[in-house]
Formats: C-alpha cells, sequence, structure tokens
C-alpha cells in the first residue's frame, strides 16, 4: 500500500434533482489525504463540504455522484452498496456534527458502539460491550463502564461528543471524517475534543478528514487546507502557507473576517459582504464574483467567462482565482 | 417510578371523579323527571312523588351525587321499608327501561364489544402499519400514490355506507357469510370470527386508513433524522436501520394513538354495533339515549371514561419503557 494515498478524490461531484431543477451541490473537487495527516476542509454553509463527505461514505441518498473517490485504491463510486457498507464503519468512519441527535435516543451509548463493533467483527455480546467500554475510556470518559448503560441524553454536550467519537474509533477505522464535530460545543470544551482527536491520531495513524466553517479549528488541526466555495474548490494548501499567504480573494475574506485580539480598539469586524450564491441557478464564472473586492475594483471578462479551475500558483499551492496576478501584486 | 404511577394513578382517580360530577349534573339540568321515567307509563301524580321519595330525588344534588359514588364502591340500598332493594358494589343503579343492574346490563354487553375492538384493531393495525411503512419506504412511487390515494378514498367513506356495501357484496350477492349475529367465543370460535369478519372489517377499514396515513408520515420523518444517518454510517444492514433504529420512534406515535382509540372503542362502537345489530356496548348506549335511561346513559359514559383514561396511563408506561428519555416524567 505504500505510496497510495489513504483516500483519493478526484474530480468528485454530486448533483440532486429538485423540483426547481438540478441543483449542483458538489462540482469536480480534488484531494487526497495521507495516513496519520489531518485535510481541512472549510466553507460556508452551503459550499459542499458536508455532501463531499456523504458522497465518498456513500450517504448522499437521493443524490447522482460521478467522479472518483478511492480509499486504499479501492473506488468506492459506483460500488456496489453491500461493497460500501462494510466499509462504513469499519475502515472509513464518520463523527457527526450534533451528538444529542446523531446518537439513538432509545438506545444506551454502549449499546450503539457494540451494535457497531459486533456488525464487523461478529463475536459475542460480553466482548463487544468490553470493547464499548474500552473505546469509552480512550475517549476520556470517567467510570467508562457505568457510562456505557446511560443513554445519551444523560451526557453532557462534551462527553457526548466525545462517546460519538468512541463510535467511530470502535472498529479502529483508518480514516475518519469528522462533519463540524464541535460545532455545538463550548470554546473549551472544543480544544479539549480536538486535543483528543490529535492525540488518537498520532497514536493510530489516522487520516482525517476535519470538516468545519471554523478557521480556528482549521488552524489548531489541520496539515493541508480545502477551501471550498460554491461546491467549487476555491484553495489549496498546507495550512501554513494558506494562513500566511492566502491567494484567493474568498479566503482572504474569510481570514479578515476572524475577530482579532490585536486589532486597534474599536475596529470593526469585517466580513464578506452579500450572500452564498444560489447552488439552483449559481452565477456565470467564477462563483464568488459577485461578492468578489477584486472584480468589483477591477473587473475582468474571465470572471465571468469559464468557471476556473484550481492552477497551481505555488508549490503545493492552488488557487482558483483567474486574477491571481492582481490579487498576489 | 412507583412515585410517577402514584401520581398517575391519582390524577386519573381525579379525572373520573370530574366525569362522573359533569355527567351527573348534566343529567340533572335535562328536562325529563327520572321519578316518571322510572314510574312508567299511566303513573299518577302521588305515585310519582312517591318513586321521587323512594329513589331520594328530592335531596340536594350533592348528597345525591354522593350517594352515587359511595354507591360504586360500596353499594347502597335503593327506596326504604317494603320497596328497600340493596345494590351491591360496583352499583351504578337500575335501568329505569329493564329494572335490571346497569353493571349486570354493561357487563353482560361487554364481551361483545371487546371482541369487535379488539378484532378490528388487530386488523387496522396491520393493514395500517403495513401500508404507511411500504409507502414512507417507496416515498414518491407509484405504489406509494395509489396507495395513498386509496387511503383517503376509504377514510371518506362512512361507516354505514361501507356495512352496506360490504353486507351487500358479502351476504346478500355473494352468500359467502351468515348475516353477522354475536356468538360468543367460548360457544363457537370458528362462527365467532365468522360472524364478526364484516363489524370488523367495516371498523377497522376507516381505521386502517388513518393509521397508515399517520405511519407514513411518522417513519418519513424518522428515517430523516440524523441517528438514521448514523445507523447507516456505523454500516448496519438497512434492513436493521429501517427495522430497529428508524422503526422503533417512528412507531411510538401510533402505539399513543392505539391505547386512545382502543379505550374509546372497548366501551362500545357505536354505529357499528347498531348497524350489525351486535348486542354490544354501544348498542346498548344508542338503545338507552332513545329512552332517557339515565341511569344506564351515566354507567356507559363512566365505563368509557375508565377504560380511556386507563389506557392513558398504559400508553404512558408503554411510552416509558419505549423511550428512555420519557422516564423523566
Amino acid at each position: 500500500m505504500t505510496g497510495q494515498p489513504l483516500l483519493a478524490v478526484h474530480d468528485l461531484s454530486v448533483h440532486f434533482a429538485t423540483a426547481e431543477g438540478t441543483v449542483h451541490a458538489v462540482k469536480g473537487v480534488d484531494f487526497t489525504v495521507e495516513a496519520g495527516r489531518t485535510l481541512g476542509i472549510v466553507g460556508e454553509s452551503g459550499s459542499g463540504k458536508s455532501v463531499t463527505s456523504l458522497a465518498v461514505m456513500g450517504l448522499h441518498r437521493g443524490a447522482t455522484v460521478t467522479g472518483s473517490a478511492k480509499l486504499h485504491g479501492r473506488e468506492l463510486i459506483g460500488a456496489p452498496e453491500e461493497e460500501i457498507r462494510r466499509l462504513r464503519g469499519r475502515t472509513m468512519a464518520m463523527v457527526f456534527q450534533d451528538a444529542l441527535t446523531a446518537l439513538h435516543p432509545y438506545f444506551t451509548i454502549g449499546d450503539q458502539i457494540a451494535e457497531a463493533y459486533r456488525e464487523h467483527h461478529g463475536g459475542s455480546r460480553k466482548r463487544a460491550r468490553a470493547r464499548a467500554v474500552d473505546v469509552l475510556g480512550d475517549v476520556g470518559i470517567p467510570e467508562p463502564a457505568r457510562r456505557a448503560d446511560e443513554y445519551p441524553h444523560q451526557f453532557s454536550g462534551g462527553m457526548r461528543q466525545r462517546a460519538m467519537i468512541a463510535l467511530a474509533l470502535s472498529c479502529e477505522p483508518d480514516l475518519i471524517i469528522a462533519d463540524e464535530p464541535t460545532t455545538a460545543l463550548d470554546v473549551t470544551v472544543q480544544a479539549q475534543v480536538l486535543e483528543l482527536l490529535m492525540k488518537l491520531q498520532q497514536d493510530r495513524g489516522l487520516g482525517i478528514v476535519m470538516i468545519t466553517h471554523d478557521l480556528g479549528v482549521i488552524a489548531r488541526v489541520a496539515d493541508e487546507v480545502l477551501v471550498m466555495y460554491g461546491g467549487s474548490a476555491a484553495e489549496q494548501a498546507p495550512a501554513d502557507t494558506l494562513f500566511a499567504a492566502p491567494r484567493h480573494p474568498y479566503t482572504r475574506g474569510l481570514l479578515d473576517s476572524l475577530p482579532r485580539l490585536d486589532a486597534a480598539d474599536g475596529a470593526a469586524l469585517r466580513s464578506i459582504p452579500g450572500t452564498p450564491p444560489s447552488l439552483l441557478t449559481p452565477p456565470a464564472g467564477c462563483a464568488f464574483h459577485p461578492r468578489c473586492p477584486v472584480y468589483a475594483a477591477a473587473g475582468d471578462p474571465r470572471c465571468t467567462g469559464d468557471r476556473p479551475a484550481l492552477r497551481q500558483v505555488a508549490d503545493g499551492h492552488r488557487s482558483a482565482c483567474v486574477l491571481d496576478e492582481v490579487t498576489t501584486a | 417510578m412507583i412515585g410517577f404511577l402514584a401520581r398517575r394513578l391519582a390524577a386519573m382517580a381525579v379525572t373520573l371523579l370530574v366525569i362522573c360530577a359533569l355527567t351527573f349534573a348534566v343529567f340533572y339540568l335535562l328536562p325529563t323527571d327520572p321519578a316518571a321515567q322510572f314510574c312508567g307509563k299511566d303513573c299518577s301524580a302521588d305515585r310519582i312523588e312517591l318513586v321521587r321519595q323512594q329513589l331520594g330525588l328530592n335531596d340536594p344534588l350533592i348528597v345525591q351525587f354522593g350517594r352515587y359514588v359511595a354507591g360504586i364502591f360500596a353499594g347502597q340500598t335503593l327506596g326504604t321499608g317494603p320497596y328497600a332493594v340493596r345494590c351491591d358494589f360496583p352499583c351504578f343503579g337500575y335501568s329505569f327501561q329493564s329494572a335490571q343492574p346497569v353493571w349486570t346490563l354493561m357487563m353482560d354487553r361487554l364481551p361483545t364489544s371487546a371482541s369487535l375492538a379488539l378484532g378490528a384493531a388487530v386488523l387496522w393495525l396491520v393493514l395500517g402499519l403495513g401500508v404507511g411503512v411500504l409507502s414512507a419506504l417507496r416515498r414518491g412511487s407509484w405504489l406509494d400514490r395509489t396507495l395513498m390515494v386509496g387511503t383517503i378514498g376509504i377514510a371518506a367513506l362512512p361507516v354505514y355506507f361501507t356495512a352496506m356495501i360490504l353486507l351487500y357484496l358479502v351476504v346478500t350477492v355473494g352468500g359467502l357469510l351468515p348475516y353477522p349475529r354475536y356468538i360468543a367465543f367460548t360457544e363457537d370460535p370458528g362462527s365467532w370470527i365468522a360472524n364478526l369478519i364484516l363489524p370488523w372489517t367495516t371498523l377497522a377499514l376507516m381505521y386502517a386508513a388513518m393509521y397508515a396515513r399517520m405511519t407514513r408520515n411518522s417513519v418519513i420523518e424518522t428515517m430523516a433524522e440524523p441517528y438514521v444517518r448514523t445507523a447507516r454510517a456505523k454500516g448496519l444492514p438497512e434492513r436493521r436501520v429501517v427495522g430497529k433504529h428508524g422503526l422503533r420512534p417512528a412507531l411510538t406515535p401510533v402505539a399513543t394513538m392505539l391505547g386512545m382509540d382502543l379505550g374509546g372503542l372497548l366501551a362500545g362502537a357505536l354505529i357499528t354495533e347498531s348497524l350489525f345489530s351486535l348486542p354490544g356496548v354501544g348498542k346498548l348506549f344508542a338503545d338507552s339515549l332513545n329512552k332517557a335511561d339515565q341511569p344506564v346513559i351515566m354507567g356507559i359514559t363512566l365505563l368509557a371514561s375508565f377504560f380511556i383514561v386507563s389506557s392513558n396511563l398504559v400508553v404512558d408506561l408503554v411510552y416509558a419503557w419505549i423511550d428512555p428519555r420519557a422516564r423523566l416524567a
């Protein structure tokens, strides 16, 4: 398996047929995830980041997926459902945003974890339960044997998210896709959960896809970053590069809109004007141009022509802005 | 749990007492004179006055009410002197029409009503749940649309219409079944079923249509829950995702509705029993209403309230058993 990335996604597109027309939720996205590394996918709601992850997991119900997604070199897109099902939970697992709704209210935490373990590994109920208690301990839940018998509503938000992570870890997957895993949590708990994920990654060599709208989370955990806008990739770079030298006007807008402690007193928070584009009737050309300050200042026919693709702008750094020479000047 | 049960039982007792008082008050306000009713035709004014004294109808309303309630639990002696009649526990008084104890009248007819209600419930649950779940899982298909149009049509048919059509087709034209008459299960189980098929079908069709629509909505709603997606993300087979993670929560509201419907029907399906001349509690109620047979009407009202309130309690207990979140209440 050497030389082969854990997950390689190429030209992945997802569209839904709705009553109002076809929604192109994801348009030709490429990325790879290596074992032991974290890819951060960042974007606003509707940017296609969650749909991308659901498509990889084969959980995009009612959507049409094209392109390629290879896990350990094995094609997932178009593979028989039964084959994908055996990989789900076992080789690739998912951590969802709101553990209160994502965990089943009727079953104990221990039962829910044991169920996944037995599905993939078989064995006795007793063994599956022991495994559930073990992983609950691994994710830092105190008194795991007692808490395994409790229901999700008896857990605090942070503990519930840990339990959700324990569920994902129970079958020792190689890849974890975490969709906004900390969005519903307090900042302090958020930090704990992120640290836990990073520690588990170090211990087990997990590949992680971290989906978030929060650049703070990205800065903390990601090795590589993919910025998505309107269903397409806007910019892709190593995390350090992206934060130090963003190239796409959208990425800059995102970074500028972060509140900063070192900002001058009374300085207003900056935001990107306008709203995310409609996926049903997307603007022609670059999806960001109606909100783009660079386009507003130095409009260019290329911005409204063909949809711009990612181009290499520096080593390992790609941006989809056709006005790169303007923005970096 | 014991505290919960005790609170619910106390609330149940209060509810029944209030219903009892309201029913009692309503009858006091009616223009019919119970003494004249009891006395029968061609009764002299003197005799009516005597009856009134014997029945204690000259006492204040609250005293009469107290006597009635006490009679239910401890029995009471009606009348005085040579006319005195001992009415044992549980005493709901005597019918003005037949001079039979109300309790005996009701208990004689209860098996008929219970047979009708329980048999119909089995039928409508099988039909309603089957159609509802099938429709939900095939949502939007021609099968779903056909079934849903069908259920609207059936739900719109009045019971007497369905009964008439069934009687005409099955009994008159087809000659497949005898004209229904009630035969006790203990007497001849085969005839019991054969004679109840038409009443069961009549009653069940209407309920099945409502249950199918409700089940369909509930299943569709539940299958869109995040915890169902989690079950898929764990790699469980679809059969288990639907059967265990989807249907259990989806059917909880159906169980609630079943409790209420069954509670009401145990004390008689008024129209269906009358249509098929089944000697049930509903038929007794209809006849008593026609003849203003006050004690019988009161007795049946209380019996019906008792069934509804107790089935509510059963539903709550079942609910707490299914959904751990409800155990806190």
